[in-house]
């Protein structure tokens, strides 16, 4: 009994310092992101960009909630931000599905929220605006990258897929078949799935090059461990590619190994998935807040990193800086 | 007649014809393709090392080789099989590369620790992992499936603690050989050969296959008669712990790290089937080790074949699914019989006529 006591008076305490630490900063724009959690190193930056962007310094309060992949927590969490009345709600959410009920809360109470990262499942007048990345942009920066540097010249691409069905492996091959569909001059030879592995880029490369030796100019590998081992297979078969090779080799994600790679020229170009989403999310709240019109959807521009050597308006040519300055 | 009779009469006939088959699919499409017709099976040497497809097929098949000689004992021994043989390749993978590259480190072009002392260190893990499997099993008489699920699940997940949840790459060409080439041959073929020779002399030269024959086909008869079963049990899975590890030796220098992720992903089941389609029983007894060996190169011949074919990578698991019930129906049993009763119902109608 007496430690349920303990219990509420040491609950309503926090309640009303956060009330009181709530009202003493009530200039500053007060925002809740509800962060998936810290999986990888891709997610870590992610959270790192908020909690920089985000500052006191920048005039704004960000109450940040690491939900450690669990969907009810995450939903717990922004209910929590509706409770404490912030100005605006951020969410990385963690299943596409069953928001509804948390979103028309959050109408109710008359707090924006944003959609960050990822696709949701809810009707679009539920929440203010989305901002995130999206995979067939990757693949279409990839092929205009592929379409300037070629400019014209024939292509004979051969693509290491990623797993069968995975997001990222769909929305990397449509962007890049969408390009390849506007060049006549480009063939696409074939496709098979690496299963996002070394192992399994270098198995798919070796068959290539049986199958199509001599015949490939372009090889696309859907993220950087396949293009180890689709390296290593052409390495052994005597094949040159890179910057000063026969064969092309794009690549997607950009960890810092695989941009190690396009520094030292043997990968041309590096697409990656940027979690640098922020700024822009930042930028949507500041219109909101001064009244503009701002864009329901805003994509996060992905960048992509050429080999030293090449120029490109697609791509940001590698340096020992930038691989220095990554932030993961 | 009577020659060829006897030829398919013999015990590897069928595992062998089974290969045959799998590779004529690729003349097949060479001839339909215009191209060579026995372009699947030349060999020449290209940027100082073996090239062609075959080679390919010995390359790859290497680990699924190595450790089928290990499956083979076990499920004979046993009656049941080892389910922890890909999740134990990963953990030799986790500990040569923690050893190799220094606890904490992700990517490092020196070793930390002498090669030699990474391989032994990661073939002796696997080994308590083959002891411990086999405790399970002979001395506590669990089944065997259900003794080796305890380290199917936590073999992975011990190798991806040990190497921080993440990829370790070791950049050092003395580890790369294993997976590379050794002068012109690749050195998972060596590896396999070697393995392979061993476990062919052993079994030659000794009364071990005859001894884990027995005790396959009768425990407790084998025990009256004098042998200690279930010592001869812990010997098979410590022998296919030992065999995961150099599986795994071979799938993680390939790489240079561990990708305690992948390496050895489903690799139990390609075990288990290369020791059916090799025409053993799965119920124990006895056993062919050729015929296994055969299998397990049938089956990374079907995946080359699926390759070269360029069937796409979402429709390739039905073909194989369909080669694979091909084989097994070929050499069942009541197929079998149902053959030779047709055989011998022909050679009755041309004796009437």
């Amino acid at each position: 009994m007496n430690k349920k006591i303990i219990g509420v008076v040491a609950c309503s305490a926090v309640a009303a310092s956060m009330a009181i630490g709530a009202s003493a900063s009530d200039d500053l724009i007060k925002v809740g992101y509800a962060q998936v959690g810290h999986e990888s190193d891709w997610r870590t930056a992610n959270t790192q960009n908020y909690q920089d962007v985000f500052s006191e310094a920048n005039g704004y309060e960000l109450s940040f909630v690491d939900c450690d992949n669990d969907n009810a927590a995450q939903i717990e969490a922004v209910r929590n931000f509706i409770n404490q009345e912030l100005d605006y709600i951020v969410i990385a959410p963690i299943q596409s599905a069953g928001w509804d009920t948390v979103l028309q809360e959050a109408q109710d109470a008359g707090i924006p929220v944003i959609i960050a990262d990822r696709e949701i499942e809810a009707s679009d007048d539920l929440y203010d605006a989305w901002v995130g990345t999206n995979t067939t942009n990757e693949g279409i920066t990839a092929g205009n990258w592929l379409a300037e540097n070629l400019d014209g010249k024939e292509a004979n691409i051969l693509v290491i897929e990623g797993s069968v069905g995975a997001s990222a492996a769909l929305g990397r091959s449509d962007g890049f078949n969408q390009v390849a569909a506007e060049h006549d001059e480009w063939t696409i030879l074939d496709s098979q799935s690496g299963d996002f592995t070394q192992d399994g880029g270098q198995e798919v490369m070796e068959s290539f090059i049986k199958s199509y030796e001599g015949q490939f100019n372009v090889v696309v590998c859907h993220n950087d461990n396949e293009a180890y081992g689709a390296m290593d297979a052409m390495d052994a078969a005597g094949i040159t590619y890179g910057v000063d090779g026969d064969v092309t080799l794009i690549s997607f994600d950009a960890t810092h190994d695989g941009l190690q790679y396009t520094l030292d020229g043997k990968i041309n170009c590096d697409v990656e998935c940027n979690p640098i989403q922020a700024e822009v999310v930042a930028g949507v709240i500041q219109k909101m807040e001064a009244g503009e019109d701002y864009d329901k959807t805003t994509l996060v521009e992905d960048s992509a990193f050429v080999a030293p050597g090449i120029e490109s308006e697609y791509a940001t040519t590698m340096t020992d800086e930038i691989l220095a300055g990554r932030a993961y | 007649m009577s020659s060829l009779k006897k030829l398919t009469q013999k015990r590897l006939f069928l595992p062998i014809f089974s290969m045959i088959l799998v590779m004529l699919i690729n003349v097949i499409y060479d001839i339909a393709c215009g191209n060579m017709p026995l372009q699947f099976f030349v060999i020449t040497i290209k940027n100082g090392v073996l090239y062609g497809r075959l080679i390919d097929v010995l390359n790859r098949g290497s680990e699924i080789a190595i450790l089928a000689i290990g499956m083979t004992l076990v499920v004979s021994s046993s009656a049941g099989t080892d389910i922890s043989v890909g999740s134990v390749m990963s953990l030799y993978a986790g500990v040569c590369c923690m050893i190799l590259a220094g606890y904490g480190n992700v990517n490092v072009s020196s070793y930390a620790h002498p090669l030699l002392v990474g391989i032994l260190g990661g073939l002796a893990v696997t080994t308590i992992c083959g002891l411990f499997n086999g405790l399970l099993v002979a001395y506590l008489n669990i089944q065997p499936m259900v003794a080796t699920l305890i380290l199917w699940s936590a073999g992975r997940a011990i190798g991806l603690l040990l190497c921080n949840s993440q990829i370790v790459y070791v950049r050092v060409p003395s580890f790369q050989k294993i997976g590379a080439y050794t002068g012109i041959i690749p050195t998972p073929i060596i590896v396999a050969a070697i393995c392979i020779a061993i476990a062919a002399c052993v079994l030659k030269f000794t009364a071990l296959g005859t001894y884990i024959q027995s005790v396959g086909i009768n425990k407790k008869a084998s025990r009256i008669a004098g042998f200690n079963s279930a010592k001869i049990i812990l010997l098979t899975y410590i022998i296919c712990g030992l065999c995961s590890g150099l599986a795994g030796m071979v799938a993680t220098s390939r790489i240079y790290s561990a990708d305690t992720n992948n390496i050895g992903l489903n690799m139990e089941m390609d075990a288990i089937l290369s020791v059916a389609l090799g025409g053993n029983s799965l119920g124990g007894g006895k056993f062919n080790l050729a015929g296994s060996i055969i299998g397990a190169y049938t089956i990374q011949a079907i995946t080359t074949t699926l390759y070269a074919l360029g069937v796409s990578s979402a429709q390739a698991p039905v073909f194989k699914a369909i080669v694979v019930i091909l084989i097994v129906v070929i050499q069942a049993e009541p197929f079998k019989v149902y053959m030779k009763k047709l055989t011998a119902k022909r050679a009755q109608a041309k004796e009437a006529a």
